[in-house]
């Protein structure tokens, strides 16, 4: 059974030291294949396998750049304007009205 | 996990708008560093707590100097090494704050060593967080007093001698021996259970400080993989297999259970007592039966000039508290050499109907010269129309100017055939009372042995007074 739980991982804050890829108990994170736009090669969710034990969140020292979601269902869904498709949206922690695409990671409603 | 997404807590500004950033979603620390995790940690407990709106957080100077782009809760940049000293002022007038000085090994165990001890010791209600990575990050690795033996660093390239830099400072053992600090405990950021720990040491630290219990200090093994020339993954692996072997990680104090919380109040004022400890109500106390003329609109500017031991400061001194005593707004700076007698002194006085709103004299309306130098020095920045008063005893030259009042005083003879050559500086009074005529005489007369405590003086300061309103012809 596929997991349901999920790792966004913000490529762009994403510094690539690995300390995540090397935490985590189920190895289901790896280096992404392309840099991102600062630079570093970004760490990537494998798509499939995460407890949501929160171990890649707290071992990353970028305040923003891991969010780990347990039960994808439990989500709202909605239309991704980005990338038109119907995906989960990610509420905000400051703002929960503003919302992130699960799927291309962009903000929804942006100020 | 409480909710169902673990995400960036919301203790964080979110967008981190900085001066020199380019990227500013991500925190300007390097790869692999352990502020960042430290950071998280706290921001969390800060949002679990509920205490974002009354929390300070204090950044050290360091590589953590830039946390106050990051929290959003109440920020100070303090200056190195002098965070506990701030946030000792800052607790103490404001007790219901929560005080968090964050601090590196370079900030706190070398520059700031003393202010962290005396904190500590005074237990001052705050929590320290203290980030050691056994170098000094921000300025490129040089060695810390935390730095192991034989530890390379830029300015120990052949590795730390104990003969030659001393042993690394076991900080979290010094302080759990002091008697005032609740709770001292050592954590690393290494693997996950370690993680844990000092999420939970946090946590810890920060509700002591809610439950005003006093001191708490949170030492945290943290990696610095710029500095180390390492991986990140390295960096953990080192603090596990060395760093950690020297800095035992472990509870080193807890006494929470024992402490009873301290209740502190906001300080209040009192200005009666103020004017008790300054002396000055004996002034207007004792002097309160005397008529004194009304409020003029005055507002003279003087500068009292000469040497050391004329008394040229208390000069300026009485006449401000007469001044003062009239109900005018009044200010007296002195400057003087470091030697107490001797050198030269000068003083400026202000004297107001209006509030004074700078101590500091440049061109004076009046200006009282003692000695030769003195007249020479200032006697060109008297406003035209100003006031020379100055000793013809001592001073063989008068005044060139032609655009103010010159009126020599031979103040020092006087004074010897009075008695003493002390009191010259009161014939000087006496001279200006009776030109600029604002003053009550009646007043100065009482007024004086109050001001100038030494009863050995007072007949002759009445007499040198009485005698320089002769002299002052107008």
């Amino acid at each position: 059974m596929a997991s349901r739980n999920h790792i966004f991982v913000l490529a762009d804050e994403c510094k690539g030291c690995g300390l995540c890829i090397d935490a985590c108990p189920l190895n289901v994170l790896e280096f992404a294949d392309g840099l991102n736009s600062m630079g570093y090669r970004p760490a990537h969710y494998k798509g499939d396998g995460c407890s949501a034990c929160g171990t890649c969140f707290y071992t990353c020292p970028e305040p923003g750049a891991i969010t780990v979601i347990r039960n994808v269902e439990s989500l709202e869904k909605g239309n991704c304007k980005h990338c038109g498709k119907t995906v989960f949206l990610i509420p905000d922690s400051r703002d929960p009205s503003r919302k992130r695409c699960i799927d291309c990671h962009q903000l929804l409603n942006e100020k | 996990m409480k909710s169902n997404i673990l995400q960036k807590s919301d203790s964080f500004y979110d967008i981190f708008t900085r001066k020199g950033g380019t990227q500013l979603q991500s925190t300007h620390y390097c790869p692999g560093c352990g502020h960042g995790i430290l950071h998280k940690l706290i921001a969390e407990a800060i949002s679990d707590f509920g205490i974002q709106d009354r929390t300070v957080l204090i950044s050290p100077v360091g590589c953590s100097v830039f946390a106050y782009y990051y929290f959003d809760v109440g920020n100070i940049q303090s200056a190195h090494g002098r965070a506990p000293a701030v946030a000792t002022g800052y607790k103490r007038s404001n007790p219901d704050s929560i005080m968090i000085s964050y601090q590196g090994d370079g900030d706190l165990a070398a520059i700031g060593a003393n202010e962290i001890l005396q904190a500590a010791n005074r237990g001052e209600q705050m929590t320290v967080f203290f980030v050691n990575n056994a170098i000094y990050g921000m300025t490129g690795g040089q060695m810390a007093p935390t730095t192991l033996i034989g530890q390379k660093s830029t300015t120990t390239p052949r590795g730390r001698s104990a003969q030659n830099e001393g042993f690394p400072l076991r900080m979290s053992e010094i302080i759990a021996t002091l008697e005032a600090p609740v709770y001292v405990e050592r954590v690393m950021l290494t693997d996950t259970k370690n993680i844990a720990r000092t999420r939970k040491a946090v946590r810890k630290a920060l509700s002591i400080q809610i439950e005003k219990k006093g001191f708490s200090f949170v030492e945290v093994l943290s990696p610095c993989p710029t500095g180390w020339k390492m991986t990140p993954v390295n960096s953990k692996k080192w603090i596990t297999d060395v760093l950690s072997r020297y800095f035992e990680p472990g509870l080193k104090k807890d006494v929470s259970e024992d402490r009873q919380p301290v209740i502190q109040m906001r300080p209040q004022p009192h200005f009666d007592q103020y004017h008790e400890l300054l002396d000055i109500k004996s002034l207007s106390d004792e002097l309160k039966d005397i008529a004194l003329p009304e409020i003029r609109q005055v507002n003279d500017e003087i500068k009292i000039a000469g040497f050391g031991g004329q008394g040229v400061l208390s000069l300026g001194y009485a006449l401000a508290n007469i001044a003062m005593g009239h109900a005018y707004q009044v200010s007296w700076l002195p400057s003087y050499g470091p030697e107490m007698r001797g050198g030269t002194a000068n003083c400026s006085v202000k004297i107001s109907d209006l509030r004074v709103a700078s101590p500091i004299i440049d061109n004076p309306h009046t200006l009282v010269a003692m000695n030769k130098p003195s007249l020479k020095r200032f006697e060109n920045d008297v406003q035209p129309g100003g006031l020379i008063l100055y000793d013809s005893g001592l001073i063989d030259t008068a005044p060139e100017r032609k655009d103010v009042q010159v009126m020599g005083i031979n103040a020092t003879e006087e004074a010897d055939a009075l008695g003493s050559t002390k009191a010259a500086n009161m014939i000087m009074l006496g001279a200006y009372v009776k030109l600029r005529g604002y003053l009550s005489k009646d007043y100065i007369l009482k007024a004086l042995p109050l001001i100038i405590k030494n009863k050995a003086f007072t007949e002759l300061n009445e007499k040198a007074f009485k005698r320089g309103m002769e002299l002052a012809k107008i």
